[in-house]
């Protein structure tokens, strides 16, 4: 395993630096926000992030892919996260994709991969129906019927809900609504007869949406994955999804810190840098500190994903390392953020809210740091 | 086969030959070598393996041949270490010479000097103590008052050093004076290096809080040391001094942390890791029953795995550059603190008894948790002390600007 990214790497992650800045800034942001777009991303930049290939960096080259591995997407995403850009590529990509890679039968990753790929395709994850990320909670049902299934029940925080053609919706074939048995995954058509689509506003102005199913009817070859046992194939996906949250946060926690140093550096009061202040430079420090681990678990995690060595159970290990650490630190650093930029933190036109924002949503999505430790310590036996 | 393959088939072999049995189990504190000129050997197994790992220049693997060391490069020298961890060898030596005072001779020291002093570090021959701070000079350490004075080509050293570990075993000392009292405090400093069996040399043991003294005040008065035994220019000690700091902190940074496995590094009763002990004592089975330690000791395990691989990371990056950097002070600072958390933790998990200090009632191994739980509270003050690494990384590592000089302005 290296820690170290490759030369490969390293361009893939500069060109992916330049685009971002260049094509797609925090203004960008900003601007679907104020002007309450109806998709919540610009299909502009979509389309030319789906040109350079983003879409199909970890799906294999059977199914239209390029087969760069995680670590690609990994590098993609944490350069996404330095100017907050909102587009599909955690719904569309790093879930739904890597759902129907890991899941789908061979006719199923033959139909939606290279539609993924290529862009014509949006596809969304539907899982949570609580508060918490809890993702063996499943109330939602599914019974067979007529050759196929009847899906009923609500989805809570779906992400890129409103735009997806497609909803991969996770419900109970069996079992008790906490049990890990009994998990079946489906693929719907968003225009479904029974599906209710409701978008809602989030802090961070992405977009998620209310999903409401009522007596929803899918053919037999809706189902993704094993009948009654999709959990341990879900909580695999779920796990690759976390890694690639990380990175995306890695991003968003650098470019903060950057920000903050530049203050730092800037800002006089009593006539002297506020940045020779030794209780901002020992918070700093510390920051610094902190954002060196996450750099190193992201970097092991990806690298993990990619390492065909690796067991199930060190990939959940690290995944579960990486999303607790990497919350926590955004937290951190988001707060500073506000509080070392002072009376200006606080002003909408500065935009160092924006990351506070994204730093609650990303914290919460796919599992906090607390769901992340407690998972840690049972799969530590402890 | 690669050259490295066949490295590591042979390194393999030659270890299982010449590694005795019971240098393949967990190091007892009282089995560690550091050899000297009264070098002791609890157990006979240990002198044999010194013995032959220094003959190979493996207790110094990536020094050059020529001056005793093993002449590995760093890919040879990885996987050696990674072979001896296969085998959970024992260190053969530890050493302030290899960790501290080798690396900045290969630097400063004159091709006499150098051959004068590494052979004999790597045969583990001469034990040296570091002569750093003084009463007067703890984080401000330029503020040195330790005098060095010449008369022909000898220095006559007066003053007194603190905290010098295990100055009354060490053979030499390499130490900091003040040449010059009349320029500013940095560049009047020089580094120099002496024996301890010279005359005019006193040492006296401090007791810790933890009950042992592991420290001494060391004493000069009238010294007499060669001029040649100088190392490096004269008043530029001070460079030499914070390089050494460096391997210092990156040493430091490494204690027991590095492996990852155990959580106290060697040890393997029922005390070796933080969680193991807190549901014994609890009685609990397959979870910890006491969910506030539960989580913090997950978020101290997850730190723990984040702080490891951020030390492999500074390895494979120093790999393609130049030894230890101002990031020494940030793997030094977190592992001290983490090694401060593991022992807060492990005094939570063994209750009342981590609580004893002597006699019965205890095992051994929960009085020695309690002793080197007071034994870590020196980890965030030793080599510099956490405050002082969180300057380090505020100005050179995050180019923050120094309130001392604005003030001056």
């Amino acid at each position: 395993m290296t820690l170290v990214l490759s030369e490969e790497q390293q361009l893939l992650k500069d060109s992916a630096k330049n685009f971002c800045q260049q094509v797609s800034p925090i203004g960008n942001l900003r601007k679907l926000r104020d002007t309450k777009d109806a998709d919540g991303f610009d299909r502009k930049i979509w389309a030319q992030m789906i040109e350079l290939g983003w879409a199909g960096m970890a799906v294999p080259e059977a199914y239209g892919g390029f087969d760069f591995g995680y670590a690609g997407l990994g590098v993609v995403l944490e350069e996404t996260g330095r100017t907050l850009v909102n587009s599909p590529l955690i719904s569309t990509v790093l879930l739904a994709a890597t759902a129907i890679t890991e899941l789908g039968s061979e006719e199923q990753k033959q139909a939606l991969l290279p539609k993924i790929v290529s862009g014509e395709l949006l596809v969304a994850l539907a899982l949570d129906e609580h508060t918490t990320h809890s993702p063996s909670h499943i109330a939602t049902t599914a019974e067979a019927a007529d050759a196929g299934y009847v899906l009923n029940g609500v989805k809570t925080f779906v992400l890129d809900g409103h735009v997806a053609e497609k909803l991969i919706v996770v419900a109970r074939t069996s079992g008790d609504t906490d049990s890990e048995d009994g998990i079946s995954l489906f693929l719907v058509d968003a225009d479904s007869e029974g599906v209710k689509v409701t978008r809602t506003w989030m802090v961070d102005s992405r977009n998620a949406a209310k999903l409401e199913l009522t007596k929803v009817r899918v053919a037999a070859d809706a189902l993704l994955g094993q009948i009654d046992c999709g959990f341990n194939g879900l909580d695999r996906v779920l796990d690759i999804a976390r890694i690639g949250l990380a990175a995306e946060m890695l991003g968003s926690i650098q470019e903060v810190f950057d920000r903050i140093l530049l203050y730092l550096k800037q800002r006089e009061q009593f006539g002297v840098l506020i940045g020779s202040f030794q209780g901002l430079q020992h918070r700093a420090a510390t920051m610094y500190s902190e954002i060196e681990l996450c750099k190193s678990v992201v970097r092991a995690a990806l690298s993990a994903l990619d390492d065909p060595k690796k067991s199930r159970a060190d990939i959940a290990e690290l995944a579960s390392i990486a999303k607790s650490k990497l919350s926590e630190v955004f937290f951190l650093v988001s707060n500073e953020g506000i509080q070392m930029h002072g009376g200006i933190g606080m002003t909408d036109e500065f935009d160092i809210g924006f990351f506070i924002k994204r730093a609650r949503v990303a914290q919460q999505f796919l599992g906090d740091a607390s769901f992340h430790r407690d998972r840690y310590a049972t799969l530590n036996s402890f | 086969m690669s050259e490295l393959e066949e490295f590591q088939q042979h390194t393999r072999a030659w270890l299982q030959e010449n590694c005795p049995e019971s240098m393949r189990t967990a190091m007892v504190p009282e089995e560690i070598v550091w050899g000297g000129r009264n070098a002791t050997f609890k157990n006979p197994d240990s002198q044999l393996w010194l013995q032959r790992m220094a003959e190979k220049g493996w207790t110094c693997p990536t020094w050059p041949t020529e001056y005793g060391g093993g002449g590995l490069n760093k890919e040879q020298a990885i996987i050696l270490s990674r072979e001896l961890s296969r085998i959970n060898a024992r260190p053969a030596l530890t050493s302030f010479g290899i960790s501290m005072l080798g690396p900045v001779l290969l630097e400063y020291g004159t091709q006499q000097q150098i051959m004068e002093h590494m052979p004999k570090i790597v045969r583990g021959e001469i034990r040296w103590c570091q002569g750093y701070s003084e009463p007067g000079s703890g984080s401000d350490l330029a503020s040195l008052a330790t005098k060095a004075e010449l008369h022909g080509d000898v220095y006559t050293i007066n003053g007194c050093k603190v905290w010098t570990s295990y100055a009354d075993l060490a053979d030499w000392i390499f130490c900091l004076v003040r040449t010059d009292s009349d320029v500013p405090k940095h560049v009047g400093i020089s580094f120099i290096l002496f024996d301890m069996a010279s005359e005019g040399i006193s040492t006296k043991p401090i007791q810790l809080i933890s009950g042992s003294s592991p420290f001494c005040e060391t004493f000069f008065d009238d010294v007499k040391v060669p001029a040649k035994n100088l190392v490096g220019r004269l008043n530029e000690g001070w460079t030499i001094a914070k390089r050494l700091l460096q391997h210092e902190r990156t040493m430091i940074s490494s204690f027991g942390l590095v492996s990852g496995q155990t959580d106290r590094g060697g040890t393997t009763s029922i005390v070796s890791t933080v969680e193991g002990a807190a549901m014994h004592y609890r009685g609990d089975t397959g979870k910890l029953s006491d969910a506030v330690l539960r989580d913090q000791i997950a978020q101290f395990k997850i730190d723990s795995a984040a702080f490891a691989y951020t030390s492999e990371r500074s390895v494979e990056e120093s790999e393609q550059g130049q030894g230890p950097n101002a990031t020494s002070s940030m793997l030094k600072n977190y592992g001290c603190e983490l090694n401060k958390r593991r022992y807060e933790l492990l005094m939570q998990a063994l209750g009342s008894q981590g609580l004893g200090w002597a006699g019965d009632g205890f095992e051994d191994a929960e009085l020695q948790v309690t002793r080197e739980w007071l034994r870590s509270k020196a980890n965030s003050i030793e080599g510099g002390t956490s405050e002082v690494q969180l300057n380090v990384i505020a100005k050179r590592v995050l180019g923050l600007p120094d309130m001392l000089s604005m003030n001056k302005k």
